[in-house]
């Protein structure tokens, strides 16, 4: 493909794949806020990007303006097959009321609390072996070779898939969720996952396991099975909905105390401070943009928007409004007043949010309890992916 | 102090749940419920504060007394 021309007005042009927004998306929101709120471009389709904390969270809320039916923040290229894979989309994220409502419920139960709590003895073991892995040799790649590895594993378990599978399983979700401007890439990893998990539901309908898979092949709606090109879609959701997402957040989270070294050891010397230290991590390195795809035309905040227009639902810009948080720019561990909306704003409120938070705190609390000192390998090059969900790809780090 | 849930605004983010455990309960939907009938003891009424100040859909309110 060819390459976009960089981008010289981010009001009028703007391009969340431009290398300079992936490097530093905060000093242009924080422009934007102030000269132009809600930005717009042609780049990719009409497309508007609002970066404050009031119209993010309004638009969630408005689902009859602002559909779920499009939610891919770069839409996919090429010609688009006449028989869809999935039909339903992948419910309950790319779906409005009432498809929406009942996905949900299925999937919830599997997010709960509770639930949640039965995945961290497995998690924890997971992290401390990875730290064990590498804690000898004095550096590692934070991300590719620790944060990457958490979540997979935990959604694969949770799936009922061996294993044996998430390494495949982590390279298909990235060729679908880190190459955007790839398409044959894409289309690589998503056939696989498809496939993957066509031969699993067949497995999985004449013997049934207690995983989430089988609960939901299993599932009646109003007398009916559940349509297995929806049950396709919930699992393909989970899959890629809970894994570069939470390692996104792994990976900045860790970024953050390799650069900052009193965050580090204030952290360490103090774990009762954890809970609050990830709520403020998610909310100033929050990964994940959504989008919405406008319903019927409508003007919202001065903007005359467009049926068919997307709006990129900007969580993380709006999560650095100063007008919603103060010292909206720096990280303060122990803020008290911290309604940040990482995990999204209204009925789409990520369904794995309890799992993301667990898994954040476990990977951080094994990592800083072998590995308290720790900075960025001199010389080496921090990398980061961007667009949908944010967060370090390559985070070469030293430790004594 | 009495606190209570809207439920047509809580939208299953669990922060109160996750700040003040004893004031707070959550539901198999992630749906959150004030343990009891909302009264705060004292001693957790910081606490209360806390998770009202932490709700991103502005769901928890203080009733008049």
């Amino acid at each position: 493909m060819a390459a976009r021309p960089p981008v010289t007005a981010w009001d009028t042009d703007f391009d969340v794949l431009d290398p300079s927004y992936i490097a530093d998306p905060f000093t242009i929101w924080d422009r934007l806020r102030s000269a132009c709120p809600i930005a717009h471009s042609d780049r990719r389709g009409s497309t508007w990007l609002p970066t404050r904390y009031d119209d993010v969270t309004a638009l969630a809320h408005d689902i009859e303006h602002f559909s779920s039916e499009q939610i891919s923040v770069i839409p996919l290229e090429g010609p688009v097959p006449e028989e869809p894979v999935l039909p339903y989309g992948i419910p309950p994220i790319s779906a409005d009321p009432p498809l929406h409502t009942w996905t949900r419920r299925l999937l919830l139960p599997w997010f709960s609390h509770r639930r949640v709590e039965s995945y961290e003895p497995m998690t924890r073991e997971l992290c401390a072996s990875l730290v064990d892995g590498f804690a000898g040799s004095g550096r590692a790649d934070a991300a590719a070779g620790y944060a990457q590895q958490i979540p997979v594993r935990v959604i694969a378990h949770i799936l009922g898939v061996p294993g044996t599978l998430a390494d495949e399983f982590t390279e298909w979700v990235r060729d679908v969720l880190e190459f955007a401007d790839d398409p044959e890439r894409r289309r690589y990893g998503f056939e696989h996952l498809v496939g993957y998990f066509v031969t699993e539901i067949e497995h999985r309908r004449s013997a049934p396991g207690d995983d989430l898979l089988s609960t939901l092949l299993h599932t009646e709606v109003d007398g009916e099975p559940v349509d297995e090109r929806l049950v396709l879609g919930t699992a393909a959701l989970v899959l890629i909905a809970g894994v570069d997402t939470t390692w996104s957040a792994i990976g900045s989270s860790l970024w953050h105390l390799a650069t900052h070294e009193d965050d580090r050891r204030r952290l360490v010397e103090d774990p009762a401070l954890m809970p609050l230290a990830i709520e403020e991590l998610l909310r100033a390195y929050s990964p994940v943009t959504m989008a919405r795809v406008v319903t019927e035309d409508i003007e919202f905040g001065g903007c005359p928007m467009r049926a068919g227009d997307k709006v990129l639902m900007n969580f993380p810009a709006a999560n650095r409004d100063p007008a919603a948080f103060d010292r909206a720019d720096e990280v303060v561990l122990d803020r008290a007043v911290n309604r940040h909306v990482a995990f999204g704003s209204g009925i789409h409120r990520c369904a794995g949010s309890n799992l993301a938070r667990m898994e954040l705190r476990v990977a951080l609390e094994e990592w800083l309890a072998r590995i308290p000192e720790f900075g960025l390998e001199p010389g080496a090059e921090v990398t980061w992916a961007g667009g949908q969900v944010r967060g370090p790809r390559q985070l070469p780090v030293v430790f004594p | 102090m009495r606190i209570r849930v809207d439920p047509d605004k809580c939208q299953g983010h669990a922060r109160c749940y996750g700040l003040a455990p004893d004031l707070f309960d959550v539901d198999d939907y992630g749906l959150s419920s004030v343990v009891g009938d909302g009264t705060v003891p004292p001693e957790l009424e910081d606490k209360a504060r806390l998770a009202i100040a932490n709700c991103p859909e502005f769901a928890i309110e203080e009733l008049a007394d």
